[in-house]
């Protein structure tokens, strides 16, 4: 598995630990109430699961497994699925951070930047959807 | 394919299929009329679809695909990985009885039910990333 599988496959484990506390939190709550405050996690509990765990593993699982090139570099353009990994991981805390203080301009620089991260990785992976003839890379 | 992976994949797919036919439910209650009770099935609807479904099937392939931990254990801790079935899917239908009752009659058993649901399914959870979290390596 490539190192930059491993980092987002970790991170996306990480974020699957905090969004699944999170949840269970607010589920308890549900059936045993003990903080109001809690609520307030519905949304982070969300975005932590959606983009966090879910899109992030996704992500590095596709980054290991769709095909290689066979001349190099052999997993094409890396420096995107880098700053697709980068811009990722710092669209989720601002967004969370935006949903926690309530703040609309930070909840629209986190979508941005997932967007942006979302634009990245498509334009890393889609010359490797390939069929097998296609060696080089762009 | 490992018999414990069958069972998340072949139980993921009960859960899709009930998680879909609430939602058909769900989406019918307006158009024809139904029960207006049944709205208070779409958090059972959801988390039958992202955590029964989605989440149990990548914890199945992942149980399945990711690099051995060792040679003699190569997914690593197989009762782990039964223990995160069992917490998982007792949680998860534990959710799924209590939350509708609880919504339709508050302060019922539904609550003790729920809170129950709640810590199996978040050990559930770290439970798969304790028994995953060494697979995830460079070769």
């Amino acid at each position: 598995m490539p190192r930059l599988s491993v980092l987002m496959i970790r991170s996306a484990l990480v974020y699957l630990g905090i969004g699944f506390l999170f949840g269970g939190l607010l589920l308890f709550n549900k059936g045993i109430p003990f903080a109001g405050i809690v609520w307030r996690l519905l949304p982070i509990h969300i975005e932590i699961l959606i983009f966090g765990w879910t899109m992030q593993l996704v992500m590095g699982v596709a980054f290991w497994i769709v095909p290689r090139f066979s001349t190099p570099s052999r997993y094409g353009r890396v420096w995107l699925a880098v700053l697709a990994f980068v811009l990722l991981n710092v669209g989720v805390w601002i967004t969370v951070a935006g949903q926690w203080g309530g703040s609309l301009n930070l909840l629209l620089s986190g979508r941005v930047c997932i967007l942006l991260s979302g634009g990245c990785f498509v334009l890393h992976i889609v010359p490797r959807i390939k069929p097998l003839s296609v060696s080089k890379s762009v | 394919m490992p018999m414990l992976t069958r069972y998340y994949l072949k139980t993921g797919l009960v859960h899709l299929a009930i998680s879909l036919f609430l939602g058909v439910l769900i989406a019918a209650q307006p158009v024809f009329n139904l029960s207006t009770s049944l709205p208070v099935l779409r958090p059972v609807f959801l988390h039958l679809l992202i955590v029964g479904w989605i989440t149990q099937v990548i914890i199945g392939i992942a149980y399945w695909m990711f690099p051995k931990y060792s040679k003699e254990h190569p997914r690593g801790s197989e009762r782990l990985g039964w223990a995160v079935y069992i917490l998982l899917n007792v949680g998860l239908a534990l959710r799924a009885v209590c939350e509708p009752l609880f919504a339709l009659e508050p302060g019922s058993v539904g609550g003790i039910g729920l809170a129950a649901s709640a810590v199996l399914q978040v050990s559930a959870g770290w439970l798969f990333i304790a028994n995953t979290w060494s697979r995830v390596k460079e070769r």
